[in-house]
């Protein structure tokens, strides 16, 4: 404990010194996070600074290996440096599908080989990976996917398409998800293949969103040849993968719901609502609509906490990554839908310097699709039901 | 800190839900309730709780106490929850014991607090005076006569107050209804001339007593605390019972809705298990959720309590109004799914429900805390 007082001091102390003033501010635009990869651009001086420093330290991946570019720091440790960074409001200095989705899966499921050519590049942000998983018949019922890799030799030849893939047009290699025996019960015919984007017969298609904004792409393979020395885990054992990336991905999409330091929902509706003589919030119903919001808000990030706690104390259900995605993501929703309603006449202005080009409505509608992606509310709570409530026939 | 309980917390919950499902599950509560028990509830159990370390589990070591924390009177209050036993754990062990341990003086803390841990003393704070819990609002009058004070009003909802052995009264010194100076507390014998005391036979087959004081005299020496600065030491209190009564609601939620998931597995029409309609399971599955974040929730508020306490109120609130939310909701579900069963006397699920209807009035409800709430971060 005297130990962790001490690393609490010194982290403390390294963010005060290294952790540039505007890298303290929340972020509002794309611009404001980094995401790495070959073509990756920094936005401003100290986004590169903060960067630098961060991954200096193996602090973009705090609690991975030291062998693998992290910090090697242990639960606790990690847990310190997360509350010291939100203590300051510090952005995180990289965005990365491969730290909070492929890292993971690597780290439990990769060969040796594997981790020592991907992990160092995740944590260094010299690679950005996309997820190629939905495909146009293949949404809820992820297991239905048709792409195909057949065999030939020591390579797979692949062919289909994905759609939804994340920054499919930016990213410099997919972990992906194919059909190697179509044969067999749809589960049991699944791989996990990692390649390049720059392969031959490889094409992205920026998909155009009700937010304005082309987040997600899809993602064409016409013969691209892949080396079966990608595939990690067992060729036709992907699902396994699969399933355990995904409850990486759904806490990563259920920590949307939560915000870091930043004014309070109430005095940001403030701003355009008013106050009454007591300093309340001009609007008793929205008031007390984004009183009971924060109250909910609050208790999440509380079980956020708990949720990571539980996992290093090896008591989590392995399935509550689904109850936390449902919880976080209805509550961004309505998070925004009360920015909305705050906002009122102002906050329906889709272009212009005075709305900064509809930064509202488009986050707004941006997440209406955090409760699609990842599986679906409907989804989650059908998991919940099945593997943990052990409810029948679900 | 791990936002888990530790080794020896999970010991503590074991041994004190080994107690309570032994000795009292349900049926001492309906027992007690269909005999119209006087006392209602059991001194005997109250002594083993006593036996066990429970009664002093907030009481300090050095008056005999186990000088624990939060956490673990939130421990056993959630197993308080489970069963619904009736018990003075709240009243006295939690709240009295906390407000004299915090704001006694020597001579108050060598008098009451040994006595609280060997369970020989029962004692209950008594501050609701209105229809809603207002703690600012008191408006019972302490007026200066000679030597010490002379205490006119009534109290309402006062926990375990038609046994106590030992009130413990908010009233106004001076200021107004509202003001936050002006607060006293007062440490007064039951059995003082001016006192009448009606036991309020309520839904939840729990207890509590109106009180009425009618010309009471109290000398200084029955000041808890500061005369006029009786509300941070009150706020202190009330935040320590919300964070209590909330792990009580924990409880209760998850027993209801452990014997609700129960049912829609074994409950068939149409000739399979209800648990199979999705329109069912989809709900059981916000439940559970709820649930599981309110949980954290309330932990934190213990945490905080225990760890942090300046800055502890935030999280009592977030704890209390999530703790009423979710136990509301438990509850009505879990009537709902067990069908017209659930509307039976016979069946104890409506035990519950009229359990968290209390718990839900006692220190604030959900509206309450929303409110500290959103008055603390400035809107």
């Amino acid at each position: 404990m005297a130990d962790l007082e001490q690393f609490r001091r010194e982290t403390r102390a390294w963010l005060e010194a290294n952790c540039p003033a505007e890298m303290r501010r929340p972020a509002v635009s794309d611009d404001d996070v980094f995401w790495g990869g070959r073509n990756a651009r920094f936005s401003s001086e100290p986004q590169r600074v903060w960067f630098e420093r961060m991954r200096d330290k193996g602090w973009t991946v705090p609690d991975w290996p030291r062998e693998y570019g992290g910090g090697g720091l242990d639960a606790a440790e990690t847990k310190v440096l997360r509350e010291e960074m939100a203590a300051i409001g510090a952005r995180l200095p990289l965005s990365s599908f491969g730290i909070w989705m492929l890292g993971p899966a690597l780290l439990k499921y990769g060969t040796e080989e594997q981790k020592k050519e991907h992990l160092p590049k995740i944590a260094a942000g010299l690679i950005r990976w996309c997820q190629g998983y939905s495909e146009p018949n293949a949404g809820s019922d992820l297991a239905s996917l048709q792409t195909r890799a057949t065999s030939d030799g020591d390579h797979f030849i692949i062919n289909g398409q994905k759609i939804w893939t994340s920054y499919a047009n930016y990213a410099d290699w997919i972990f992906c998800l194919v059909r190697t025996d179509p044969n067999v019960k749809k589960h049991d015919g699944i791989s996990f293949i990692l390649f390049d984007m720059a392969s031959k017969g490889v094409s992205t298609k920026p998909i155009l969103l009700i937010s304005g904004y082309s987040p997600f792409c899809e993602t064409f393979f016409d013969n691209v040849r892949v080396p079966k020395s990608h595939v990690v885990g067992q060729i036709n054992r992907g699902w396994d993968v699969a399933k355990y990336l995904l409850q990486h991905e759904r806490a990563m999409i259920s920590g949307m719901g939560e915000r870091g330091a930043g004014r309070p929902l109430g005095q940001i509706a403030a701003d355009s609502v008013g106050s009454d003589g007591q300093g309340r919030l001009g609007d008793a119903i929205l008031r007390s609509q984004i009183a009971t919001f924060e109250v909910d808000e609050a208790a999440l990030a509380a079980a956020a906490e708990r949720t990571t706690d539980l996992a290093k104390a090896g008591q989590a259900h392995p399935a509550f990554s689904s109850a936390m995605k449902y919880y976080g993501t209805e509550l961004n929703k309505r998070r925004h839908e009360i920015l909305m309603s705050a906002g009122g006449i102002d906050a329906l202005e889709w272009e212009g310097e005075r709305s900064k080009d509809g930064a509202r409505p488009r986050a707004w509608l941006r997440t209406k699709a955090n409760s699609i992606e990842g599986g679906t509310s409907e989804v989650m709570l059908g998991i919940v039901a099945k593997r943990i409530l052990d409810l029948p026939g679900a | 800190m791990a936002l888990v309980l530790t080794e020896e917390q999970s010991m503590l919950r074991d041994s004190a839900r080994g107690l309570i499902s032994d000795k009292a599950p349900v049926s001492h509560l309906r027992h007690l309730r269909d005999s119209r028990d006087a006392t209602g509830f059991s001194r005997d159990l109250w002594q083993a709780f006593a036996e066990m370390g429970f009664a002093g589990l907030l009481v300090p070591e050095e008056f005999g106490g186990s000088g624990l924390g939060c956490v673990e009177a939130g421990v056993v209050m959630e197993e308080i929850g489970r069963t619904l036993m009736p018990s003075p754990f709240l009243s006295t062990g939690v709240v009295a014991a906390s407000a004299l341990a915090r704001a006694g003086n020597a001579a108050q803390k060598s008098e009451y607090l040994p006595k609280i841990a060997s369970g020989a003393l029962l004692a209950s704070l008594a501050v609701d005076e209105g229809a809603k819990h207002r703690p600012l609002q008191t408006s019972l009058q302490a007026s200066r006569s000679g030597n010490g004070f002379k205490l006119n009003g009534a109290k309402a909802l006062v926990v375990d107050g038609h046994v106590a052995d030992l009130l413990i009264v908010a009233a106004r010194t001076a200021g107004s209804a509202g003001e936050r100076d002006g607060l006293t507390l007062f440490l007064i014998n039951p059995r003082a001339k001016g006192i009448a005391i009606e036991r309020t036979v309520m839904v939840d087959a729990h207890n509590a007593a109106r009180i009425e004081f009618n010309n009471v005299e109290v000398d200084v020496d029955g000041v808890l605390g500061e005369v006029d600065q009786g509300f941070a030491p009150l706020d202190v209190v009330l935040n320590i019972g919300s964070g209590a009564v909330a792990s009580e609601m924990v409880g209760l939620s998850e027993e209801v809705f452990g014997r609700t998931v129960e049912y829609l597995k074994q409950r068939k029409q149409f000739g399979k298990p209800i648990g199979e309609f999705q329109a069912l399971q989809h709900r059981a599955a916000q439940l559970y959720i709820d649930i599981e974040i309110t949980r954290a929730a309330v932990l934190k508020a213990l945490q905080t309590l225990d760890g942090d306490f300046a800055n502890a109120a935030a999280a009592v609130a977030v704890a209390k109004a999530r703790a009423g939310v979710t136990a509301t909701r438990a509850v009505q579900e879990g009537v709902q799914m067990h069908g017209g069963m659930g509307m039976t006397d016979q069946f104890d699920i409506g035990f519950f429900m009229k359990r968290a209807r209390v718990c839900e009035e006692l220190f604030g409800d959900a509206n309450f805390h929303a409110e500290q709430l959103a008055r603390a971060r400035g809107y």
